[in-house]
């Protein structure tokens, strides 16, 4: 029986995940515009975006391979496992130790290679400058990631999610400088990945800038859907894992019971829109930066990453 | 006997070798040699896996031959049968693949009779138990290497690389020759039950690590030592730089771990900073060489030189923990290094099988002038799409397994007592996160324009899929790929007794925990399970194709590239291997290799085409290597004179030195 109502949560957990991700991006869409004093399309847009692309027929270049069909679920399903992995309303789920953090980290890196080989597909310019340019990104983000996995793992003594949560929203942790550098440059890694204004604008096509847009730009119908489905997903995991490793409170324990999980979720929504907003006073408040300064934001991170865990390294009490 | 049978592999594949003088000349030759290699390799490596998994006691045994009054000393431990896997394992891979590779060979004399005693070689140095057999060995391994390096002798590049291999190989084996000899001491203990059973002190310690560090170092490829890898490897035919990759690279690691962990006794912990600086500095250097290197051989030669940096991180990290006697945590980093090995040696010969394959079919090594051949080779650029993502660390392939390992080893560094230690691990963790990710991209880089998009020279349009034999032995790669990724439990349980025997603890046993997950130190500090990612991800991805294929839309149509509306019909507009590292050259090549870009645009009406010059320096063959080549040159112009003297000059040359001799002798005593 318990079995069952773990495998249910996971169940929910993965079903919650995919479902949220379009309203969080949604809601980031309205809040936007609403600053730029639009009126914005309905929070609910992208959810009839995608079932309007998943009804149309998908549209393929003649020299795309099956590596160019293939990759759209496989993008998508590497992300929704990454995202189904990241505690939301509970933590300590059934499935919860099948891989930590670092291997998550990996999946959004199997994603990425995916998505640029795809890029390359067809053999556009455009889809060749959004690859080269989105490794190029990730070459840096992913040491960040990685620096910023470390002071965790080095805080809480794991590099299990569920474990690090814990130990976050228990009393020992307090306030600390390295989680202090941790934040920010978590933050700046998750505005990159994400491919959002500073970084990338994803709302704008043909533009010299871009990244993202780029490399799906042969991308159509159902494939195009899938593809969206995983950026959105991506947001909802990062900002799930802002939420759960610096704002632990109110995620239910392992063992907490429905009502437990419930309240959970309400807290969990709270969280999710208030990063959506957040995200969107951001965006709206700094303009987009040249290609190249991006390298620099980035190894700023990775620095920040670098000096939180080496003063780890250097105390215990940092 | 599973020692007998070794012997008796090592014995017929060197009978091969000398039958294969004849049969190079026969029609169906190379076919005998290779299937018969096969077959030697096959039974040598189930002889291996039997030792390994059945950890009795090591079997030994003396013959009478070498030195008379040493004998040639054999014998496999744990150590040795692991490593007598990895290279029986590369070697039947190999000789599979050759059996259709080796069909395009021009000149067949000149490979065959080397290639099962190459094989022999690496074979016989993984089973040495004396210095002399060791040595014999190691320069055997060396110079077959080196004459199936020189096959295509008349290219004027080969005859370069096998130089410079040829002066770096016998440097290293002067330096591995005073390591050994400084261990076996005046009394001349040879045997290294001998050497074991002594302890060097603290100066002669160290003075064997350096010499170790460039001796084995220098094969294995640890920059700056590793200029002769992209130059040989690459000259070689495909099959034997997949060898010489994947194999013998393991082989002069396996050197090392049993000089350093083994026959040296107690580390002391300045050596670890220096194997952990040395090894994070080659790891991410090499694979800052891989993104800029057009040729895609040379690219996967310097992927390897990243892949022997990422072992010698884990080999550093169990050195320390040794020395301040965490056993378990040497253990894992011990398990992490030798499971990378044997990753290594999969993907590495996997992506050379590959690289041959697209040689044979279009006759080109240079990225810029291939595109588009997954349309053409279908099979192959599958098995070489999973060699790219098992290298680059990506879930549930077997290079993040080992990857995750050392980074798991990398986390319990902070428990180190000496201060330098923690942040050399610290540093080098960022190092290997650094460098995981540039192989991301590089290997993106790698097939992204190799094989797909439109072909960008006549050769590529031509293409045709490669013989089944080749297929065969890629997918038979790839096949252990996936499956070292998804059951990595039962590779790291087999590794235990290795860790036994080389820093006296082992990781926890891992294939009876449930579901086999993974879990280095504890459940709550880290786990990880292959399988059920590999599970959920497939799953996830079918039910996803199924549902909307089912209830939303199946429909496609086929039609010409978007690209924004403005489709260019000349395949060279797209992006080429260069254009797609200039983000990163621009990045992290300004300081490494002091890349300048000059852009020549010509003035307005003018119809001449504007040039981009790219300016790209290597700075450890500029700095470290092209002086010693001056210096040589001088010297040997001015010595030249002493070649043309009288013979009354030259006894007087020899009186003269015979004198100064005895007078530095008399002066010593």
């Amino acid at each position: 029986m318990a079995v069952i109502g773990d495998l249910a949560a996971q169940g929910v957990q993965m079903l919650v995940v995919l479902l949220l991700a379009p309203l969080l991006t949604g809601i980031v869409r309205k809040v936007k515009a609403r600053l730029l004093r639009r009126r914005g399309a309905s929070v609910l847009q992208p959810y009839r975006d995608l079932l309007r692309l998943l009804r149309k027929e998908a549209v393929l270049a003649d020299n795309a391979s099956w590596l160019f069909r293939v990759a759209p679920y496989l993008i998508f399903a590497a992300t929704w496992v990454a995202a189904a992995l990241v505690p939301t309303f509970a933590s300590g789920l059934v499935f919860s130790w099948t891989a930590d953090l670092i291997a998550i980290i990996a999946f959004l890196g199997s994603a990425r290679f995916f998505l640029a080989l795809a890029g390359m597909d067809v053999g556009t310019s455009f889809g060749g400058i959004g690859s080269s340019r989105e490794v190029m990104f990730a070459s840096l983000a992913e040491p960040a990631m990685l620096m910023i996995t470390f002071t965790l793992a080095l805080i809480a003594g794991s590099t299990q999610l569920a474990t690090i949560a814990g130990f976050m929203a228990s009393s020992e942790v307090g306030l600390r400088v390295s989680l202090g550098l941790a934040l920010v440059a978590l933050a700046m890694v998750a505005i990159a990945e994400n491919g959002r204004i500073p970084i990338d604008n994803p709302a704008t096509h043909l533009e010299l800038t871009m990244v993202h847009e780029a490399m799906v730009l042969e991308y159509s119908g159902r494939h195009l859907a899938l593809i969206e489905l995983a950026a959105s997903l991506k947001l909802l995991l990062y900002i799930s894992l802002i939420a759960c490793l610096f704002i632990p409170w109110g995620l239910a324990r392992p063992g907490g019971g429905v009502p437990d999980m419930l309240i959970g979720g309400a807290i969990y929504l709270l969280k999710l829109t208030t990063g959506g907003v957040l995200l969107a006073f951001f965006e709206t408040g700094i303009a987009k930066m040249r290609v190249f300064r991006v390298p620099e934001f980035l190894g700023a991170a990775l620095m920040l990453g670098l000096l939180a865990a080496l003063l780890r390294f250097v105390s215990r009490s940092f | 006997m599973p020692l007998i049978v070794a012997l008796w592999c090592v014995a017929s594949l060197l009978t091969i070798s000398v039958f294969s003088v004849v049969a190079g000349r026969m029609r169906g030759g190379s076919a005998i040699v290779y299937g018969a290699s096969l077959a030697i390799s096959a039974v040598a490596l189930a002889g291996a896996l039997f030792q390994l998994l059945h950890d009795g006691t090591p079997p030994a045994l003396t013959l009478p031959i070498g030195l008379p009054w040493l004998g040639s000393h054999f014998r496999i431990d744990a150590l040795a049968a692991f490593f007598l896997v990895v290279v029986n394992l590369g070697g039947a891979a190999t000789s599979l693949y050759a059996l259709g590779y080796g069909r395009h060979e021009e000149s067949p004399g000149r490979v065959l009779p080397f290639f099962p005693a190459f094989l022999a070689a690496m074979n016989l140095v993984v089973m040495a138990d004396d210095v002399y057999t060791f040595l014999f060995s190691w320069e055997l391994m060396s110079l077959t290497s080196w004459a199936l390096v020189m096959a295509h002798h008349r290219n004027p590049d080969n005859a370069r690389a096998g130089y410079i291999y040829l002066v770096m190989a016998s440097f290293g084996t002067l330096a591995l020759l005073l390591a050994l000899g400084l261990l076996a001491g005046p009394m001349g203990g040879y045997g290294f039950a001998a050497i074991r059973a002594t302890h060097p002190g603290m100066t002669l310690a160290t003075l064997v690590l350096m010499l170790t560090i460039l001796g084995a170092g220098s094969k294995a490829g640890l920059v700056p030592l590793h200029v002769w890898l992209p130059l040989a490897h690459p000259a070689a035919p495909s099959h034997v730089s997949a060898l010489m990759s994947g194999v013998m690279t393991k082989v002069a690691i396996y050197g090392f771990i049993r000089i350093v962990f083994d026959l040296m006794g107690e580390p002391s912990w300045g050596a670890s900073i220096a194997i952990l600086t040395i090894g994070g500095i080659t790891a991410a250097m090499g694979v800052l060489y891989a993104l800029l290197e057009r040729d895609i051989k040379r690219l996967l030669a310097y992927s390897t030189v990243e892949n022997v940096g990422i072992i010698f991180i884990g080999l550093g990290l169990a050195l320390a923990f040794k020395g301040a006697g965490m056993k378990w945590a040497a253990a894992l980093a011990l398990t992490a290094a030798l499971f990378h090995v044997f990753n290594h040696s999969l993907f590495k010969s996997l992506l050379f099988f590959g690289s041959g394959a697209v040689m044979t079919a279009t006759g080109e090594r240079n990225m810029d002038r291939l595109g588009g051949l997954i349309h053409r080779m279908p099979r192959s650029s599958v098995a070489f799409l999973v060699g790219c993502a098992a290298i680059s660390a990506l879930p549930p392939l077997n290079g993040f397994v080992s990857e995750w390992l050392t980074f798991q080893a990398v986390l319990v560094s902070p428990d180190l007592p000496e201060w330098g230690l923690r942040f050399a691990s610290l540093a080098v963790g960022a190092l290997l996160a650094l460098s995981a990710a540039l192989a991301a991209a590089c290997f993106v880089r790698a097939f992204g324009i190799t094989f797909l998009g439109r072909p960008r020279a006549e050769g590529a349009a031509q293409a045709k899929e490669t013989d089944r034999f080749s297929v065969a032995a890629m997918f038979l790669l790839a096949g252990l790929c996936l499956l070292a990724g998804i059951l990595p439990g039962f590779a790291i349980d087999a590794l235990s007794p290795v860790t036994r025997i080389m820093v006296g603890g082992q990781m926890p046993t891992q294939s009876a925990l449930s579901w086999l997950t993974i879990v280095p130190i504890a459940s709550s500090r880290s786990s990880y399970n292959g399988i059920l990612v590999f599970v959920f991800i497939l799953a996830s991805a079918s039910l996803t194709a199924f549902v909307i294929h089912r209830l939303a839309s199946r429909a496609v149509r086929r039609s010409a590239a978007w690209d924004c509306g403005y489709p260019e019909p000349s395949a060279l507009t797209q992006y080429s291997a260069s254009s797609f590292a200039q983000p990163i050259r621009r990045v992290f090549g300004t300081v490494v290799f002091r890349a300048r870009e000059r852009v020549d645009m010509p003035p307005p009406g003018s119809t001449r085409p504007a040039r981009l010059e790219v300016e790209l320096h290597d700075l450890v063959w500029e700095g470290l290597y092209a002086p010693v080549v001056v210096a040589i040159g001088f010297a040997a112009d001015r010595l030249n004179r002493l070649q043309f003297l009288t013979i009354r000059r030259y006894l007087s040359l020899v009186f003269a030195a015979l004198v100064a001799l005895l007078l530095v002798r008399a002066l010593w005593q």
